[in-house]
């Protein structure tokens, strides 16, 4: 059973609570135009999101790795709700400077986190990389990777797995299963019984659990990286959550049968933790309600403030290609 | 220091520069205690270890992204390839990964990818690769491309000091074949400029790696008809010595570029278009580019021999140009 304090609990509900309100704020601005490129919602996964990255040591140099729908994760790790509309907004004064978008960012020694790249399961490898640094610089800090039922029957996936496992990395390893990626169910992606049967393969511990229960990914979560920073090596966690929306806002899901999002609904994370809040006395509803408000308050800064935020100069499009040119100062 | 092989000049660099340097190590398929499948990193383990001498699995997108990750975690990896051929398996690691980390997030990852290219060693079409150009139009690497042993030494070591991902392409065919007396000091060959090795007034012959033999035999011959040809060795493919080029072409009026990749869609393509566009007022004759065929290199002797570029080749373009 967790060991989670109260207040470590209020805190995981404020990321889950922060990270719901950032998508609906993004969902408005997507609708007014002031999202250019595509966004990509991760209601119904903010639950193992923020549960998984509450499980690392930030201050030990632990990092993780998000995909598209894990923006719960890099909050925990720090990243500013500001930063995020930023990058979706493609203002000048991101952390990518217009030059990437949405959770695309951060430096995995300075910040924390590093925003995953489109080609899924490239990745693993580069997570093994860190955690590779880690061990020869004699850190005993972990890495904990997000990757999908699509992303884990790529090859770069199975390669970076094999690596890490026959290195013993201190590395954790969410394959999630949110049912689709973008129209293929699961049942298309693998064959095998359960995604976390890849794990035989690599020789690195396996489990399959409930992505919707905040406590249980958690504590599997932490119990993983304690194995990794012990140096009994990689350890991938199948979580079985579902997405409620389509792959990205263009997408109506109509490829989803509407009794399978009715029964994911009933299961939400965010309600089914504040639920178990309130029965177990951790906090009262007036509580909860002020951490929304709370929530609400950030959200409206940091929209304020990014909206405000200058467009790039178009003068800096060739600036950066090499550290040396300066453009970047000394990041 | 006594005659140094080109492939000594390499394991020499990456000896000198894991002493100099804790940040710096070695990953790929066999190059601990094998020693590499050329043995180009023989005795490295011995002297530091399996921890920076990394043997891995056979996976090139690991070897590379594994490199790339620990690159942005401060560390100064080389990850070689066994053949430079199976490059193309990490391809997508080393130009999605690698070479955006500065334009699109101001990360640094130094990065090395080196391995053995070429042809003329009957390694057949999966053990002959020049790569060069399909790098060139994936913005974020360096590539460079040593020919001598010296410069084999000096821009290896530059490329491991560089802060961005460099590709190091050697050439497998000189691995044993050419040495020279180095240096014992810690020279660097800076990345981005060429060098003359043969002053000439009649015309340029630009190439690089093992072409540049090839080039100076051209010369000879051409030099027994009182005809005085430049041959400027590129050294670096990206970022490319313009100034260099485009001084020669001013001086000699007719150029010939000559490269070991095919024809088409090569990186002369790109050295000819920037002469044309820079230097058109200069050129006597129209530029003459000398390429492998453009056909994957074939295994047997006579047919890897007419694919791959050679004197002859070079010496007749050389005689239509000067006639032009």
């Amino acid at each position: 059973m967790t060991d989670l304090s109260n207040e470590q609990l209020l805190e995981i509900d404020y990321y889950l609570r922060l990270t719901r309100a950032l998508e609906e704020r993004l969902v408005a601005l997507f609708r007014q135009a002031k999202v250019i490129g595509g966004l990509y919602r991760s209601l119904g996964q903010e639950g193992e999101s923020v549960a998984a990255a509450y499980a690392l040591d930030y201050k030990q140099g632990d990092v993780v790795q998000p995909l598209i729908r894990n923006i719960g994760a890099i909050l925990v790790a720090g990243a500013r709700p500001v930063d995020i509309i930023k990058q979706y907004m493609a203002k000048g004064d991101g952390p990518t400077r217009g030059r990437e978008l949405n959770i695309h960012f951060g430096h995995p020694a300075k910040d924390g986190f590093i925003g995953q790249i489109s080609m899924l399961g490239d990745m693993i490898p580069v997570m093994a990389g860190i955690a590779l640094a880690g061990r020869m610089q004699k850190r005993k800090l972990v890495t904990l990777a997000f990757i999908g039922d699509g992303g884990s029957s790529t090859g770069a996936f199975w390669e970076g797995m094999n690596f890490a496992s026959v290195q013993k990395l201190p590395m954790v390893v969410i394959v999630e299963d949110n049912g689709y990626a973008y129209s293929t169910p699961t049942s298309k992606q693998s064959a095998a019984k359960t995604l976390a049967d890849k794990a035989y393969a690599f020789g690195c511990a396996g489990v399959t659990i409930d992505g919707n229960d905040v406590l249980l990914v958690h504590d599997t979560v932490k119990q993983a990286v304690e194995r990794a920073r012990n140096g009994e090596g990689v350890t991938l966690i199948e979580v079985k959550t579902f997405r409620m929306k389509g792959h990205a806002e263009h997408d109506n899901q109509a490829y989803v049968p509407k009794e399978l999002i009715a029964e994911w609904e009933a299961k939400d994370a965010v309600v089914r933790f504040e639920k178990m809040l309130v029965e177990r006395a951790v906090a009262t509803q007036d509580q909860i309600a002020a951490i929304q408000q709370r929530v609400k308050k950030e959200i409206d800064d940091a929209t304020d403030e990014a909206d405000r935020a200058p467009m790039p100069n178009p003068a800096d499009a060739g600036k950066g290609l090499f550290i040396e040119d300066g453009y970047w100062g000394s990041r | 220091m006594p005659e140094t092989t080109y492939i000594e000049a390499i394991t020499q660099a990456m000896h000198e520069e894991m002493s100099r340097d804790e940040r710096v190590f070695l990953i790929g398929e066999d190059v601990g205690v094998y020693g590499g499948a050329f043995k180009t990193s023989a005795g490295l383990i011995e002297k530091f270890g399996p921890e920076r001498v990394v043997d891995t699995p056979i996976s090139e997108i690991a070897i590379i992204g594994a490199a790339s990750g620990a690159a942005l975690m401060g560390m100064r990896p080389i990850a070689e390839m066994q053949f430079i051929d199976f490059i193309t398996c990490g391809y997508d690691m080393l130009v999605n990964f690698a070479a955006m980390n500065s334009y699109l997030f101001g990360r640094a990852c130094p990065i090395v990818v080196r391995g053995p290219a070429g042809g003329g060693t009957h390694g057949g079409p999966y053990h002959s690769l020049n790569p060069e150009a399909m790098f060139m139009n994936r913005p974020g690497l360096k590539i460079v491309a040593p020919g001598t042993a010296y410069d084999a030494k000096g821009l290896l070591k530059a490329a491991i000091r560089d802060d961005n991902p460099v590709l190091y392409i050697e050439h497998k065919y000189l691995y044993r074949r050419i040495k020279e007396d180095l240096p014992s000091d810690d020279y660097i060959v800076p990345i981005g400029k060429a060098n003359v090795r043969r002053r000439g007034k009649d015309l340029t012959i630009l190439t690089w790696g093992a072409m540049i033999y090839v080039a100076g035999d051209a010369a000879d011959e051409l030099a027994k008809d009182g005809v005085s040809a430049e041959v400027i060795d590129l050294r670096s493919i990206l970022p490319f010595d313009e100034e260099a080029i485009l001084e020669s072409v001013a001086k000699t009026n007719r150029v010939i570029i000559l490269h070991e990749a095919p024809l088409t869609g090569g990186a002369g393509a790109e050295f000819a278009a920037r002469i044309a566009e820079k230097a058109f007022d200069y050129l006597d004759a129209p530029i003459k580019r000398i390429a492998a065929l453009d056909v994957p290199t074939p295994y047997s002797p006579p047919l890897e021999a007419a694919a791959l570029p050679d004197k002859a080749r070079v010496v007749k373009a050389a005689r239509e140009i000067l006639a032009y």
